[in-house]
């Protein structure tokens, strides 16, 4: 594009024409948003042909996750609650990225909270890779799209895993950030101090590249870090030479998918034979942990979306009654309703919100002793591999997903999960994980995964043919 | 009876141009819905932002009720549904205030404080014939709590010691402190010895509050005397009915389902900045009051009355600043002053006054005059002078003038003259009152009274 042998809006326009023919096989989109992003795509080849001042990924489209505040579309947070509701103005991360033509809002799990993007209000996402089956949750849309081709990038939100699990059984590259390094303005809030935005991409290059766009200190988020952003591609370097890679060995042995256990050992022999020192670690916490972020998330997310009461915006029950209007409004999913239930019981003093918040801090403790020993530590991204959309789990297993990505989101860590083989024949992703603002050794790791491997490279066949 | 247990509950609106948590004025009586944001509106993903003007604000506030600051203190989300609670949730300090302790001193003894603490205001219900609007401009506005401790006993207490909260917030200029636009806010709550609580609310006056709390107190005992029980409960005021009305059952902390606010770092507050603000204080009424006796030679209840208001204790100052004697300033301020303030005049400036003083001393004006030019003053705003020279108002104490004035009343009053001269000294008095009135009040009075005294003496007999 910088040539000019490509403009923005040609491009726009072939990621519009592959998202509109593939929306009825995926749902990726809850809405696709053609006008605007070819207003934006426009707008960029006319200040290129002016040789005015653009952002270094002015003219790349991307689909932003429906949980992210977009100016002048609907924001649904895939809930029917919002069904109508128009942001008034852009996420944070949105504005940094205000050059990049949007080409829709990601289909999703209702208001994040799912593992599958079945609890969406607005049908659920297939899987590029199989149709029948589930791109994880809950940034399935933004996942399912990057895979199937249909966005060059996607920005989601990852509460618990909800970046790192799809980009696992879509077998792309998906990146959570530390805590406080990307604005959470314009977030919609599951659990406040759990959420953080990130990017789904193809590669950890891409990766690199958006991140050093959305990161950085933002004076509209209190609990933005202040830490300056250093330069990332600097860290694309291939090369592990004295890293210390830890791999824990309560969840290697417990793996209930034993493909994904065997693909990511495979990976760490790999990695080591490239430089990096391997050696067995212990988190034997996880099933606590993952109770604890229960604790913490439902309380939080009670708290947050007490404000959909249908009075200012919003869906709105009509009845003569007050009492009876917050009632009806409450036009929630099962999934949201039980977690909500659940929340509510947790809040207060002396509540399991408090329990939660104990148990984080023993984690986040642990977590930081055990990066004194090693560089990153390397697990699988999710227990499963991408589910069938027919099969009904119960809630605790589906909770049970987030199992190995929720101490990231305890901790406020980075992590990153990469496509490292296929069990059954679908993908099955890694995760690493490294101390907070050390975005950097991710990369360097990652990129050096990527060049001796080609599983990022590989394609779902269904949506080509 | 058994003694009432009475704690306050005030609110008061900082005196902060932006809202708590975002930039959106927080000017009063604008027009509905034009003083918001997607912030103050609580539209999803939007973060509370906190308004340091507002931290050091409320931080001048604990330090004039003499209170503790936390060096850290955090927010809190205090959940509730009500249609003008935007998110749902209000933004409060629960478990760590920002500041401890404190206390008020009264007329009738000291109210000990309980706690200071930042939290957000929520926006105005509206019912009108057609339904019910919401006005969200006071959404977000930025306001301290101040809770008293259980430690008052009557409705006259609780008024006295509003009077004097009030007074140390206006002079420590926190809040306007204006009940009728809802700036100062009191909820009450009451028990008696042994029994259940309620609250009372729409306290609009200070009266209200006297008043409520003393009815309170005879519906309880008389309950009590009764072995009825006490509901614990919210109660409204009426004030037309004179009586409290039943509102809604009492809320436990536990209802509220307080979470620490994940979208705000705790406060932390340096040692420099509590200096700072110290620093910035101005001299409270108690210590005024007490240094215009060491200082002025002014009584116990002239000084209390001076320093009632800053700007009342500004004005002496500057006055006695200016060259009057302190007498003469307090002479003015606590008079006539006080009296068109209590008329509901404004107070002129003290330059203005300083000059009226100055002529009154030189003795260029009589006291009625004085009057009248400072009435005008009141009423224009206009210099002393310049009232004096429209209005011919200046006092005669030219010797020659007088001495012609008195000739004049003295030839046109024989009689009286005879009197006096007689022996009968009470004529001289009509003799003075014919002068006066014949300089229109303008001579004055003591030469006057002299020269007249001379001049007739010195009248040749007649026989």
């Amino acid at each position: 594009m910088q040539g000019g042998k490509l403009s923005a809006t040609e491009l726009t326009e072939y990621y519009l024409e592959r998202s509109e023919r593939f929306q009825g096989a995926l749902n990726g989109y809850i809405s696709l948003t053609r006008d605007k992003a070819l207003e934006t795509a426009d707008h960029v080849d006319s200040v290129r042909r002016q040789k005015g001042h653009l952002s270094p990924l002015a003219g790349i489209p991307m689909a932003v996750k429906d949980n992210i505040a977009v100016r002048g579309v609907p924001t649904t947070c895939a809930s029917k609650v919002l069904a109508n509701y128009v942001s008034p103005y852009d996420a944070t991360a949105v504005e940094k990225l205000a050059d990049c033509p949007i080409l829709g809002k990601a289909n999703m799990d209702e208001f994040a909270m799912g593992s599958s993007s079945l609890t969406s209000a607005y049908g659920p996402v297939s899987n590029p890779w199989d149709l029948k089956r589930s791109p994880g949750g809950s940034s399935g849309g933004s996942a399912a799209l990057v895979a199937a081709g249909c966005a060059p990038f996607s920005l989601g939100t990852d509460t618990g895993g909800s970046i790192r699990q799809p980009a696992a059984f879509c077998g792309i590259t998906g990146f959570k950030p530390t805590y406080g390094r990307v604005s959470r303005r314009g977030l919609l809030p599951l659990a406040p101090s759990l959420d953080q935005m990130g990017t789904l991409t193809r590669s950890v290059e891409d990766a690199a590249l958006v991140l050093q766009e959305i990161c950085g200190y933002d004076s509209g988020d209190s609990t933005s870090a202040p830490h300056g952003v250093p330069d990332f591609s600097a860290s694309l370097i291939d090369d592990v030479s004295g890293f210390a890679i830890g791999l824990p060995k309560e969840i290697m042995e417990s793996c209930p998918d034993g493909g994904t256990s065997r693909a990511v050992e495979a990976a760490a022999r790999k990695l080591e034979q490239a430089g990096a020192r391997v050696s067995w670690v212990s988190m034997p916490y996880l099933d606590e942990s993952l109770a604890a972020y229960m604790l913490i998330a439902t309380a939080e997310a009670a708290s947050c979306l007490a404000r959909y009461d249908g009075v200012a915006y919003g869906y709105r029950h009509s009845s003569l009654s007050l009492e009876e209007m917050y009632t009806g409004s409450r036009i929630f999913g099962v999934e949201v309703r039980r977690r909500l239930m659940l929340g509510t019981f947790n809040l207060g003093t002396d509540s399991g919100y408090e329990l939660g918040q104990q148990a984080r801090e023993q984690i986040s403790s642990h977590l930081e002793k055990l990066f004194t020993e090693i560089d990153l530590l390397l697990l699988p991204a999710a227990p499963f591999i991408a589910f069938p959309l027919a099969e009904e789990l119960d809630p605790l297993t589906m909770y049970y997903n987030d199992v190995y990505s929720i101490p990231a989101n305890m901790a406020g860590l980075p992590a990153l999960a990469l496509p490292c083989g296929e069990s059954g024949g679908l993908p099955v992703g890694m995760q690493m994980m490294a101390p907070r603002f050390r975005e950097d050794v991710l990369l360097q790791a990652g990129y050096t995964w990527q060049c001796r491997s080609d599983w990022h490279l590989r394609r779902p066949r269904e949506v080509e043919l | 009876m058994t003694t009432p247990i009475i704690g306050l509950e005030v609110h008061l609106q900082l005196h902060t141009e932006k809202k708590l948590f975002c930039s959106c004025p927080s000017d009063f009586a604008a027009t509905p819905n034009t003083r918001v944001c997607p912030i103050c509106l609580g539209l999803p993903g939007t973060l509370p932002i906190l308004n340091q003007g507002a931290v050091i604000l409320a931080l001048r506030a604990a330090l004039a009720l003499g209170c503790t600051i936390n060096p850290i203190s955090s927010f809190e989300r205090k959940h509730y549904f009500y249609p003008d609670l935007p998110k749902g949730y209000q933004i409060t300090q629960q478990r760590q205030p920002l500041a401890l302790g404190g206390r008020v001193e009264t007329p009738v003894g000291a109210v000990d404080i309980n706690r200071l603490h930042l939290e957000e205001d929520a926006g105005k219900l509206i019912h009108t014939g057609g339904g019910t609007l919401i006005d969200f401009n006071r959404s977000g506005v930025a306001l301290v709590e101040i809770v008293t401790a259980p430690c008052l006993t009557s409705g006259s207490e609780a008024k006295a010691f509003l009077h004097s909260l009030r007074q140390v917030m206006l002079y420590a200029n926190i809040s306007d402190c204006k009940l009728e636009e809802g700036s100062l806010r009191c909820d009450a709550n009451i028990s008696l010895s042994g029994g259940e609580r309620t609250e009372i609310k729409n306290l609009n006056s200070f009266k209200a509050v006297e008043r409520a709390l003393d009815y309170e107190i005879q519906r309880q005992g008389k309950a009590q005397a009764q072995g009825e029980k006490i509901i614990p409960e919210t109660l409204r005021w009426d004030e037309a009915q004179a009586k409290t009305v039943p509102m809604r059952a009492k809320e436990t902390p536990g209802d509220y389902l307080f979470l620490q606010e994940p979208d705000l770092p705790p406060i932390q507050i340096e040692v420099e900045l509590v200096d700072r603000a110290r620093m910035s204080l101005p001299e409270l009424p108690r210590l005024r009051a007490a240094r215009f006796v060491l200082e002025y030679g002014l009584s116990q209840e002239r000084a209390k009355l001076l320093t009632a208001t800053k700007e009342m204790a500004d004005c002496f100052e500057q006055l006695v600043a200016t060259g009057a004697t302190s007498l003469g300033a307090a002479n003015l301020l606590l008079g006539e002053v006080s009296r068109l303030l209590n008329l509901g005049g404004e107070l002129p400036s003290s330059h203005q006054l300083a000059e009226l003083l100055a002529l009154q001393e030189a003795g260029s004006i009589s006291v009625t005059a004085a009057k009248e030019v400072l009435a005008q003053m009141f009423a224009q705003g206009e210099s002393a002078h310049s009232i004096l020279k429209k209005k011919n108002l200046c006092q005669i104490s030219d010797n020659a003038a007088l001495e012609k004035l008195a000739e004049e009343v003295l030839a046109r009053s024989p009689g009286p003259t005879e009197d006096y001269l007689r022996g009968k000294k009470k004529a001289l008095g009509f003799l003075m009152g014919a002068a006066m009135e014949a300089s229109q009040g303008r001579a004055n009075p003591v030469v006057l009274k002299e020269i007249l005294a001379q001049k007739i003496t010195a009248q040749p007999k007649k026989y």
